[in-house]
């Protein structure tokens, strides 16, 4: 039986889903018009004003916003609230250019706590159960926002933040925990922990989890799953966009419903910015449709997805999104090659490696270098040279077939790559260009 | 009779092989041979030692990858010809070795090989069969 936190919006019909989208932009636009000047330029330079905004079908004669607008109007410039009508803020780890700010109303973060409730009822947690929320607490959203979700669907919520991966153990263990929010990278590191540990999946409650803040493979799903004992289920969001909680997946796992009643989404052609028919892989655009504090209208996530309209087997009407192969800001170019980590990861997988590498990318002499480090396991391991650096060959030519580019391959030792506790540093690029 | 040699990963870095004798040497681990293959960005250590199994759960702990291979081993007269002599007594058993190393006993005149082959078992009863008995761990400890 399938659950869900707000039946009545979650599978409400399309039409529904459409009258609430069209009602709500219309207003949006025109608060944002009157409110935020940046916008207001915004439209004037594309020639548009609020009366041409009648319904969704409008959407696509407003202007795109990018995080270079972001960056533009740091940190002030969007607000679409007074300053004293504000909460809180989160922001990002700034890792790929500027942070990124984002404003909260009591009402966005109302809104935003509702998705995730959503997507943890969708993961079958309800009233009774212990969700250990893993993600980091502080400015990063991850935390704040599985923490609130929590409390909406009435769990037991353990505050843990990420870190001290043996009392997170001993934590989901002496409070019978049967629901673990966390990045997919460290929920991997959590189960090779406890299988230093003698620990298996049987002697752990989780149920579930929900895992998301970073791009990750059906491989490390399979993986994750398997030494968990666990049903691992995705979630999407941008710190722009509130944070996690735009989209998330049901028991089907089979694509993530995009909230619609908040966030409109478009799939666009990344060089033309053509909007593209369902179905078709593109740049997700996102327009939320009632954030007060930190609107967003036509957010280019540079995430690359492709969306379905067909009905769920869980029953719920709301659009799915597949899993994004990353952020275009993780998608390296080597040699002129576009290589996801991600890519590399299932690779890995299917090789029967770890899902722990790191990606070196630096320019000797106007040439790209590629190298790809790999923790030696006990099962690859053997004691001869010839059988080792066929395995290396093996796994660099399965790269070179992935990826259309051939990584050098290197073994390192067990441990050598430092564990996220948070999002996983998986690229060091020294390119300086 | 085969004895058991400990194979470990070492990355091909500075100080990876003194991590390793750092670890060996905290828990007393006495080493009767050992002898390093390497390959572009690796190697494998490979080690001799009277208590194998202490020494493999000591290297677990340090976080080293190791795992134990049969090896067959000889003692040959330190002298012109001597590893010649033996090698022919292989060549005839039809044995084929993978890899070999060397190293002197306490007693003079003596050296003794470490022979990785092919199928271990097979090479042994070849070279019973012609009067060729690998030692025992105790008979090279006793040098």
């Amino acid at each position: 039986m399938e659950n869900y936190y707000q039946p009545e919006i979650e599978c409400a019909s399309r039409e529904q889903i459409q009258r609430w989208q069209s009602e709500r932009l219309v207003k949006q636009v025109r608060r944002v018009y009157e409110n935020v000047p940046y916008y207001r330029q915004k439209m004037a330079e594309k020639g548009v004003t609020p009366d041409d905004i009648q319904s969704v079908a409008d959407l696509k004669k407003l202007p795109f916003l990018s995080k270079a607008d972001l960056r533009d109007a740091y940190p002030y410039g969007l607000l679409g609230k007074p300053l004293q009508d504000c909460v809180r803020i989160h922001s990002t780890s700034g890792t790929t250019g500027k942070r990124v700010v984002a404003f909260y109303t009591q009402h966005d973060i109302d809104l935003w706590e509702d998705c995730c409730a959503r997507a943890l009822t969708a993961a079958g947690a309800t009233d009774e159960d212990v969700v250990q929320v893993s993600y980091g607490y502080g400015l990063f959203t991850g935390g704040a926002g599985l923490d609130g979700g929590s409390h909406k669907v009435g769990c037991l919520t353990v505050p843990m933040s990420s870190g001290n991966t043996d009392r997170q153990i001993m934590f989901i263990r002496d409070l019978n925990a049967t629901v673990l929010c966390c990045t997919p990278s460290y929920a991997a590191y959590l189960g090779e922990r406890m299988r230093e540990l003698g620990l298996g999946p049987d002697d752990i409650p989780l149920k579930a989890g929900i895992f998301g803040a970073e791009a990750w493979s059906e491989e490390m799903r399979q993986d994750i799953q398997k030494t968990l004992g666990i049903k691992a289920y995705d979630i999407y969001g941008l710190t722009e966009l509130s944070g996690p909680g735009v989209s998330f997946e049901c028991s089907a796992q089979a694509g993530m419903h995009i909230n619609e009643d908040h966030f409109i989404p478009e799939i666009i052609d990344p060089d033309t910015g053509e909007v593209l028919p369902a179905g078709e892989q593109g740049e997700l655009v996102i327009t939320a449709v009632d954030k007060e504090a930190f609107p967003m209208i036509r957010y280019r996530t540079k995430d690359i997805c492709s969306l379905t309209y067909e009905p769920c087997a869980c029953g719920r009407t709301h659009v799915r999104m597949t899993k994004p192969r990353g952020r275009s800001d993780d998608m390296l170019i080597i040699r002129g090659v576009n290589v996801f980590p991600s890519q590399i990861e299932t690779v890995l997988l299917n090789h029967g490696y770890a899902a722990n590498y790191q990606i070196l990318v630096d320019r000797v002499n106007n040439t790209d270098t590629f190298e790809v480090l790999v923790e030696m396991t006990p099962e690859m391991f053997t004691d001869s040279v010839g059988e080792i650096q066929q395995l290396q060959k093996t796994l660099s030519l399965g790269l070179n077939s992935m990826l259309g580019i051939r990584p050098k391959v290197t073994l390192v030792a067990p441990k050598t790559i430092a564990r996220s506790e948070g999002k996983a540093v998986r690229v060091i690029d020294k390119r300086r260009i | 009779m085969s004895i058991r040699q400990i194979s470990v990963f070492l990355e091909n870095k500075p100080g990876k092989l003194y991590e390793l004798t750092g670890l060996l040497a905290r828990e007393g681990i006495d080493m009767r041979a050992l002898s390093i293959a390497e390959a572009t960005d690796f190697g494998i250590a490979r080690i001799i030692t009277g208590d194998a199994q202490k020494c493999a759960l000591a290297l677990r702990e340090g976080q080293f990858i190791a795992q134990f291979s049969d090896v067959l081993a000889f003692a040959v007269p330190d002298e012109p010809g001597g590893l010649h002599n033996l090698l022919s007594e292989f060549n005839a058993a039809r044995v084929n070795i993978e890899y070999m190393y060397a190293f002197l006993g306490g007693e003079p005149g003596r050296a003794y090989m470490i022979f990785r082959v092919t199928d271990t078992a097979r090479a042994e009863a070849a070279l019973t069969s012609r009067g060729l008995r690998s030692l025992t761990l105790e008979e090279i400890e006793r040098g």
